[in-house]
């Protein structure tokens, strides 16, 4: 870990300024990923720019019956919020399947969007990485890459986004504000992460000196019929695999709406509105499931290692929807799959 | 409340369970001197070539930087390599020693250390070295080494090399109607005990040095050393009382050794270096290895050939070698049997012992073709290990001391309820889930060591037993307090163990399982020539009420000695003490292992291991929903602690089932996943019910009838849960770990 | 704002103030020094212990301001003002905490590396009162690992702790 200056923050402006005016700045709120990198010497900041004391703590109703989560509500507090619990419970879940209790009482709502990559090639100084030094290469394209993206990569990476939270966000549709030197903005959940292409070392949309300051989600739906599905190496404590995100709203018999995105398999957390439309309309059965995970797998690719993805997903995928459709969702401390 | 004798066979609580619930016990990194600097490892960035440039420019500029050792500016170290040769636990080969010149051996080897005046500014100057190095292409999968295997040239010491060939084993089985090969591999794994691999070197001053190494045996850091660096061995101390487990990764002098006390003596000033987590994968590990097992049998289930051949990883420098074949010559009875035992070199830190090494690996095979075997005769895994139950050790034509397997299949397949296992594969259900049932077999060779320790009683009444072994975990402590105990009638509160120390009597590194039975005995001896001592000292008293008694007929208890047949005649140990005229009356204990009866018998401890799983065959989750672990080790000396032993060999060998696996870049040569996010270690949620018995059985092997159990838990483990997949689905799966993909 | 300057790489110290079991310390520190490393190397309070650095194994959990976290992601400076728990504020040897006395009781440990951390999670996860199975103790427990294997020890002492009877239904259907 390289030494660093410390810049204590009493304002979001103030954050901002010291930000924008030190190139080797770089916010930090949980620590739990950037700390981590640091000791990897994978980030290497000359300041860190402390935002725990800034007022974004408070989860608040919004006019249009939703709710606004400020960016440094603990993964945990989130989680167990009485009003995610009863009008988010898939993002109440998807919080609960990731990372340790430990860590999500640290890590922020903010912070759980930032995260980066698990890949291991990132994670290696000494190993080239684009997403860490562009140009250097990608190792993981023809080496071990049994965690990587089997959707939406590049040539210059196969990286996925970490996160169990923001599959569940991206389901939801929420949406990220953020405060910069040009003032606010939000950004559609869907828009906030990006896909590699040519410039991997970019994870999302944000501008220099911008700051997540609020996630906030639309009015309460998929409150009954909907899971948070966790693939992964051992049954918990570890990074997905595949995860599935699956929400449906029925009308009368058939489904009226649904929600579909993956975890694990993409530079960002995976929605597919084409697989959520041919769903729409549908009695829910295996077949409906079955081609909803087809329209999403439709273009996947593997690497070797991670081949068996696709049809893990393909799997998750209709399993999740028929714990969906059956109101029966995964409860994240019971191992035995529903 | 717990001075109800005997101590011994009983499940005595922890004796330094409060200390190390309060965070009090001290591990290696956790002693303090006045001005320590801090290390800081700089690893190779490659597996093969040579260091063209370091450059350290930028790192010695750093704050807090004292000094910065590569091969360029180290002090002089010896170039044979005999000095690095005073190891207990070396094998045949020219050890790595750091910093010894430009070549790289392996990726992560230490190329420089930076000390500094804190562990953070060791850690910023140590991110700021760079080197430059010429690349050659490495080799790190052993089935690409497969074609350069050989035997080992030279044997390790105490590891047997495979027995001759018996019988005609390919020939019965070319001419067999029921038989099958197969090829079996493990992955590598890492030891990954929760303490960091780490030395604390205090400089007492001239030249005097006290050293916190984690360690399984204090004597073998301080051989090595004294002899490494020329010092005398007066002036060296090695004191580490609490060992933060290490499942052998510990019984050889690792580089974090070598480098403190290189840098403590340069600077003569106390150092600490921490090896770091990643770090944890660039020393000992568990070797990869080929493995092929043969097997035929008749149409009743009797074994007519038993075949097996491995190929095993270790480094370019050393020859590891690990006992794995040799199993196959001796847990069951056949009359046709050819071992083979071959070595591959690979651009890898030397491979080292690991919980039960060897037998982990090749009882793993053995028993996964036996399962295979069973289902190919229609018969129950179970009963075919019973009709080829082996009587004698097959490999040396010797009686075993004991033997009691035959219970241990009895009565663990009661507590499992195996008879309501349905025996086809694929035909048990529960829910979306298929339930399997598996069953192996385990053994491990009961070893014992020459051993020192020492007992002694002062004026306040207490006692202390004393010998240099370790306690990693496995209880040595507590089960030496209760020897000591027992032997002199005192409530354990009042008996001090004291292990972890070169100022106590010698003993060996604490390894193979063989610490209870040779410390225990030694304590034993120890204890029984200190009540000698006390009870010729009582008879010396004037009218001394046992003045003709012989210790035969007195008893310890209730902190006097008294003729067992009239107890009112009894000499108290503070009267007997002062009659020696002494405030603290010593023995000593030499025990050594009998050489004539190892002659005549085979020891070794049993299990019986069966394993429920359920498989989530669509996605591919297997859960391990209880395991039953029956034992034969001889006389348990401490149920609680023995249990637990048992209990994390279990765990050890889910973790090999299911989840561990180091997985190398084969063209960069480095471990991509070393680290515990991504080397997946059991977690809570992967352990669920655990079921230990151990059946009554009785040894002559020592004094004490004890086996030891540190490694026999993960013998037959993995196999228990791989056969039970087996079961559950119908896939046999012939690659560990069995992860998700692989049951797709 | 707090600042610090590092021209040279050299760093100011920052002045932190920690309650760090129930005893109020100033130090001043550079800001690169981990909540674990000013415990263990500073303070010598070496009980909450070092088992990877990076979060991944929960040796160092401790308190803070009454949650358990990883110390070890935690930077010392940005605690300034908080109350630190370690285990050594639990209880000592002559008075356990009842975590402590039921872990010695269950042999819930081997060598006792990860066994503060252990206990200090397990205090947080009564303190947050989300686990009452023993799956659920397990999953909100599998941030604490321990290569001992003393897993089921581990439960059992926690459930005696919490008077939490197994459920044996839902035990069954898990």
């Amino acid at each position: 870990m390289m030494n660093f200056s410390y810049t204590r923050a009493t304002s979001v402006g103030e954050a901002i300024q010291a930000v924008v005016q030190d190139p080797q700045a770089r916010f930090i709120a949980g620590g739990t990923n950037l700390v981590d990198l640091m000791k990897y010497n994978v980030e290497r900041p000359g300041r860190l720019v402390d935002i725990t004391r800034l007022p974004l703590d408070r989860i608040e109703e919004t006019p249009g019956g939703g709710l606004k989560i400020g960016a440094l509500v603990p993964n945990s507090d989130l989680a167990y919020d009485e009003r995610i619990e009863r009008d988010y419970p898939l993002l109440s879940s998807a919080i609960l399947a990731g990372a340790s209790a430990q860590l999500r009482n640290a890590a922020t709502t903010g912070g759980n969007l930032l995260q980066r990559t698990r890949c291991y090639y990132f994670y290696d100084v000494g190993t080239p990485c684009n997403k860490r030094e562009p140009g250097s290469g990608c190792p993981a394209r023809t080496g071990v890459n049994r965690i990587h993206a089997i959707l939406g990569a590049s040539d210059a990476c196969i990286a996925t986004h970490p996160s169990d939270m923001c599959v569940a966000l991206a389901a939801l549709g929420a949406t990220v504000h953020v405060e910069g030197p040009d003032g606010e903005r939000t950004i559609p959940f869907s828009d906030f992460h990006r896909l590699p292409g040519s410039e991997p070392e970019k994870d999302n949309t944000l501008s220099r000196g911008e700051i997540v300051t609020a996630v906030e989600l639309p009015k309460p739906r998929f409150g009954k019929n909907h899971t948070y599905l966790k693939l992964r190496d051992r049954l918990s404590y570890a990074f997905a695999l595949v995860s599935v995100a699956a929400a449906i709203e029925l009308d009368g018999d058939v489904i009226g709406e649904a929600r579909l995105a993956l975890g694990g398999v993409a530079h960002k957390p995976w929605r597919d509105e084409a697989a959520e439309a041919s769903l729409k309309g549908k009695l829910p059965s295996s077949s409906a499931f079955e081609e909803a995970g087809d329209i999403v797998l439709r273009n996947a690719k593997g690497h070797g290692h991670n081949d068996f993805k696709i049809e893990l997903a393909r799997r998750a995928i209709a399993r999740a929807l028929g714990q969906a459709a059956a109101g029966t969702p995964q409860v994240q401390a019971n191992k035995s799959i529903n | 409340m717990s001075n109800v004798h005997p101590y011994v066979g009983r499940a005595t609580p922890r004796v330094d369970g409060p200390l190390k619930v309060s965070g009090l016990a001290t591990y290696a990194a956790e002693f303090f001197a006045e001005d320590m600097l801090y290390a800081a490892a700089v690893p190779a960035t490659i597996a093969k070539g040579r260091i063209k440039r370091i450059d350290l420019s930028a790192a010695k500029g750093a704050p807090g930087v004292v000094e910065i050792l590569t091969h360029e500016n180290r002090p002089e170290i010896p170039e044979d390599d005999a000095p690095y040769l005073n190891d207990m636990v070396a094998v045949p080969g020219s050890p790595f020693r750091p910093l010894r010149n430009d070549k790289v051996l392996y990726s992560g080897q230490a190329i420089a250390l930076v000390i500094a005046d804190s562990h953070e500014n060791a850690r910023h100057a140590a991110s700021l070295v760079t080197a430059e190095f010429e690349v050659e292409t490495p080799t790190v999968d052993v089935a690409d080494a497969r074609s350069t295997a050989y035997e080992p040239p030279v044997p390790r010491d105490g590891i047997p090399p495979p027995p001759p060939p018996r019988g005609d084993a390919e020939a019965t089985f070319k001419g067999s109607e029921i038989r099958l090969k197969h090829d079996y591999r493990v992955a590598p794994e890492h030891h990954n005990p929760m303490e960091l691999q780490a030395t604390t070197v205090v400089w007492e001053g001239g030249g005097a040095l006290t050293i916190h190494n984690k360690t399984q045996g204090v004597i073998n850091p301080k051989n090595y050393i004294c002899s490494v660096f020329s010092l005398d061995p007066e002036k060296v101390r090695v004191v580490s009382p609490f060992v933060g487990g290490a499942f052998g990764m510990a019984l050889r002098p690792h580089y974090d050794l070598f480098l403190a006390v290189l840098a403590a003596i340069k600077l003569e000033r106390s150092v600490r270096l921490v090896l770091t987590r990643g770090q944890m994968w660039t020393m000992g590990w568990r070797p990869d290895t080929l493995q092929t097992v043969a097997l035929s049998a008749d149409a009743d289930g009797k074994l007519t050939s038993v075949s097996h051949h491995a190929i095993q990883a270790t480094s370019q420098f050393e020859d590891y070698q690990e006992p794995i074949v040799n199993w196959s010559g001796l847990i069951y009875d056949c009359p046709n049997v050819s071992l083979k035992y071959e070595l591959a070199k690979l651009d890898v830190s030397t491979p080292s012992d690991m919980r039960a090494p060897g037998a982990t690996t090749g009882v793993y095979a053995l028993e996964a073709a036996m399962d295979e075997l069973a289902y190919e005769l229609k018969m129950d895994p179970l009963e075919l290990r019973l009709k080829n139950y082996a009587e004698k050790d097959g490999n040396d034509d010797k009686p075993f001391s004991s033997k009691e397997l035959r219970a241990a299949y009895e009565q663990g397949a009661k507590r499992f309820g195996w008879s309501e296992r349905s025996p086809e594969p694929r035909s048990m259900k529960e829910g979306k889930e298929l339930v399997g049932y598996g069953v192996a077999t385990g053994c491990w060779e009961a070893m014992m060591q020459p051993h020192s320790a020492r007992a002694a009683l002062s004026a306040d009444g207490r006692l202390e037993v004393a010998c240099g072994t370790a306690d990693i975990g496995t209880g040595t402590y507590t089960i030496l307090a209760q020897i000591g105990a027992d032997a002199f009638g005192l409530p354990i509160e009042e008996v001090t163990a004291k292990v972890g120390d070169t100022s106590l009597p010698m003993a060996p590194v604490e390894g193979g399982s063989w610490a209870a039975a040779s410390a225990g005995n030694a304590v034993q001896l120890a204890c029984a020539a200190l009540k000698e001592e006390l009870l010729k000292a009582a008879r010396g008293l004037d009218d001394s009420p046992l003045a003709n008694a012989d210790v035969a007929h007195v008893t310890f208890a209730d902190g006097k000695i008294a003729l067992t047949s009239d107890p009112e005649k009894s000499v108290s140990y503070a009267d007997a003490l002062k009659a020696a005229g002494s405030e603290r009356l010593e023995a000593k204990g030499d025990f050594a292992p009998d050489g004539e009866f190892a002659e005549k018998y085979a020891s070794y401890t049993h299990s019986a291991v069966f394993a429920e799983v359920r498989v989530d065959e669509e996605l591919g989750v297997v859960r391990v929903e209880r395991i039953v672990s029956a034992v034969a080790a001889g006389k348990i000396l401490n149920l609680a602690t023995a249990r637990s032993q048992i209990l994390g060999g279990v765990v050890m060998g889910v973790g090999m089932a299911l989840h561990e696996e180091s997985v190398w870049d084969k063209s960069l040569g480095r471990i991509m996943n070393a680290n515990l996010g991504e080397y997946h270690v059991p977690a809570h949620a992967d352990i669920h019910d655990i079921d230990v018995i151990f059946v009554d059985e009785e040894d002559k092997a020592n004094p004490m009838g004890v086996k030891g159990l540190g490694e026999i838990g993960i013998v037959g483990a993995a196999a228990a849960v791989a056969n039970a997949v087996f079961h559950a689905t119908g896939k046999r799966i012939r690659e560990l770990p069995i992860t998700i993909d692989k049951l797709l | 704002m707090a600042d610090t300057i590092s021209a040279s790489g050299a760093l100011d110290a920052v002045s932190v103030t920690l309650t760090v079991n129930g005893e109020t310390r100033s130090i001043d520190i550079p800001p690169t020094v981990t909540l674990l490393d000013l415990l263990r190397e500073r303070f010598h309070l070496t009980g909450a212990k070092k088992g990877c650095d990076q979060g991944q194994c929960g040796a160092c959990t401790v308190m803070v301001d009454g949650r358990r976290v990883n110390s070890c992601l935690q930077l010392a400076v940005m605690k300034d003002g908080a109350e630190i728990t370690t285990i050594e504020g639990l209880g000592t040897p002559d008075s356990l905490h009842p975590l402590q006395a039921a872990f010695v009781k269950h042999d819930a440990f081997q060598c006792g590396y990860c066994t503060p951390g252990q206990i200090c999670s397990a205090a947080g996860m009564i303190a947050e009162g989300h686990a009452t199975t023993a799956a659920e103790i397990r999953e909100l427990m599998s941030g604490n690992l321990c290569r001992c294997g003393a897993y089921t020890n581990i439960v059992e002492a926690i459930e005696e702790v919490m008077g939490a009877e197994r459920a044996p239904k839902l035990e069954a259907a898990e």
